[in-house]
């Protein structure tokens, strides 16, 4: 078999194994979903804060899908030695980690894609503004700086216990800094340039310019700027310090 | 003279300041079973798995079928099937969706269905795999590492926590793909397995090669018989190179006293008891 046909292969294993997996469907289909909702119903759905709100979850389920399960799941297969049995048969290593990839790519889209329905159809928010090109472009951003610092993280992770806890350290600060669940126009000048340091932000900006604002890429190139960096930066390290054991 | 299937030139491995492999030196023919046995600690994982290309090893040469492992070549990986010492599965995956699904990954596998009956997995097809016993999960090893139809097979430990039945149900695979001309080159700190499965066995101690050969050659080296029998209640041993004499002897003299040789025996050392030899620590 091509590598290609290997990759897509992978592709459509890694599906199937994670709709077996509850806790897996759960925290990247549900959460953000639930966060939107819970949130929603809590602050009230006066458009202005569905306007933050609904690309703050979207850019959420990003980083969920991509950062958080990469880093899950690469721990878990390199514990189980899983990686090391692939290492030995003649799988190539770009169709099996482009199967996993593509599996995290597919959640992303997936979940951003129900994010803005959820948003138009629930809650009523104009689509009039929908750049499709550049909530394409953004997740895309997103996904591959998300995807590859999720697997860097995986490397600093020693076990599988201790997962939650690396990963929830640096989610955790990041969605509350990030204007993922309210305006962070406000946050005190550490945070706010902690948050622009950061990439949540910059995914959650550019995906508040496609959804709702309607301002076209070319008025956040400096966001694009950003997660090209971190990409750049998560490839380096992801590939640099990688373990299959 | 074909070519070996697996040459070792006395490979050195350190980790640290720690020499794992000392100087190792053999070979495997093509069509062998060749089983590494020591006790833990030895150096046979770590000499496999330089073997499998997972490690690099420090010092010496190795071939296998032809090529440096540490190349990391997938022409080689095509023609080689591994059971690690350890490794896992997808855990919700079923035994037969994982033997299917590492199947594709070689340009002749064997059939999926006959691979796990192969391994005696019939029965647990549609478990998954995280459902498995430790045995179980040992044969969907066997049969992931099968199922390319590798010319070559490592094994290292592979029956380490069997239950007896189990460990002659994996032996008699291993017989099987002597059978079909497969080489295998398995470690094992069990002597009866050793002793039963390999054509030739090297007993592996500190990193050393201590003794090589055919399981019975390598009793016959040192072998002397033992003959031991009862007197009075008495244990009685003897041990001699020739026993036809001593025998003739023992009964001459047991017959003139008008006794019997109450439990008289004549066996040759086991492996076992070469192994225990060779591997004991030397009084200081
Ligand atoms: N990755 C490693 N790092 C450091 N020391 C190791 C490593 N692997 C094995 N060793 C050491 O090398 C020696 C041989 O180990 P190993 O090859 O696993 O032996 P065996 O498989 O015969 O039990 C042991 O002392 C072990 O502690
Ligand atoms: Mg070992």
């Amino acid at each position: 078999m091509s590598t290609g046909a290997l990759l897509w292969r992978q592709f459509r294993f890694e599906r199937r194994m994670f709709w077996r997996n509850p806790s897996a469907a759960f925290f990247n289909f549900a959460l953000p979903l639930i966060f939107l909702f819970l949130i929603a119903s809590v602050f009230g759905s006066k458009t202005k804060d569905l306007n933050t709100l609904v690309p703050g979850i979207a850019g959420l389920a990003v980083m969920t899908t991509t950062f958080t399960a990469l880093a899950f799941n690469i721990t878990f297969l390199r514990e189980q030695g899983i990686l090391k049995r692939v290492r030995g048969t003649p799988m190539p290593p770009v169709a099996y980690f482009g199967g996993l990839l593509a599996n995290a790519v597919a959640n992303a889209v997936v979940q951003v894609a129900l994010v803005v329905v959820i948003g138009h159809v629930v809650y009523g928010l104009t689509w009039r503004h929908l750049d499709v090109l550049e909530l394409a472009v953004f997740t895309l951003a997103g996904v591959v700086a998300f995807g590859s610092l999720g697997i860097a993280m995986s490397h600093a992770i020693p076990n599988f216990d201790a997962a939650p806890a690396y990963v929830n350290a640096v989610f955790l600060p990041m969605i509350f800094i990030s204007g993922t669940f309210y305006s962070t126009s406000s946050l005190p000048g550490v945070l706010d340039a902690a948050a622009r340091a950061l990439p949540l932000k910059h995914v959650i900006d550019g995906l508040r310019a496609a959804i709702v604002t309607g301002s076209g890429i070319g008025h956040h190139v400096g966001a694009l700027l950003a997660l090209v960096a971190w990409s750049i930066g998560g490839v380096t390290l992801a590939v640099r310090f990688f373990r299959w054991e | 003279m074909p070519e070996a299937a697996i040459s070792v030139r006395d490979l050195r491995k350190s980790y640290g300041s720690v020499e794992a492999v000392r100087g190792i030196s053999f070979d495997v023919a093509r069509g062998e079973i060749f089983g590494l046995l020591g006790p833990n600690g030895a150096g046979k994982t770590t000499t496999v798995e330089i073997l499998e290309g997972y490690r690099k090893r420090s010092g010496g040469d190795v071939s296998v079928l032809g090529s440096d492992p540490a190349a990391r070549d997938r022409g080689l990986r095509k023609r080689v099937g591994i059971v690690l010492q350890s490794s896992g599965f997808y855990p919700r995956a079923t035994v037969r969706e994982s033997v299917e699904h590492m199947a594709a990954v070689y340009p002749a596998p064997r059939d999926p269905s006959e691979t796990i009956a192969l391994v005696g997995l019939e029965e647990k097809r549609d478990t998954r795999a995280g459902k498995l016993s430790g045995g179980q999960r040992r044969r969907l090893d066997l049969a992931l590492a099968l199922v390319g139809d590798p010319e070559l097979i490592f094994l290292d430990e592979p029956t380490t926590g069997f239950d007896p039945a189990a460990r002659r149900t994996a032996w008699g695979v291993v017989r099987k793909l002597k059978e079909l001309g497969k080489t295998v080159l398995l470690t094992t700190h069990y002597l009866d397995e050793a002793q039963s499965l390999s054509d030739r066995v090297a007993i592996v101690k500190d990193g050393l090669l201590i003794a090589q050969g055919p399981p019975s050659e390598l009793s016959a080296d040192r072998a002397r018989y033992r003959i031991s029998y009862r007197r009075n209640g008495q244990l009685a041993q003897h041990e001699t190179d020739d026993p036809t004499e001593l025998l003739h002897r023992l009964t001459g003299e047991a017959l003139e006293r008008g006794e019997r040789l109450e439990d008289l025996s004549v066996s040759r050392p086991t492996l076992e008891d070469v192994y225990l030899d060779l591997t004991s620590e030397e009084p200081s």
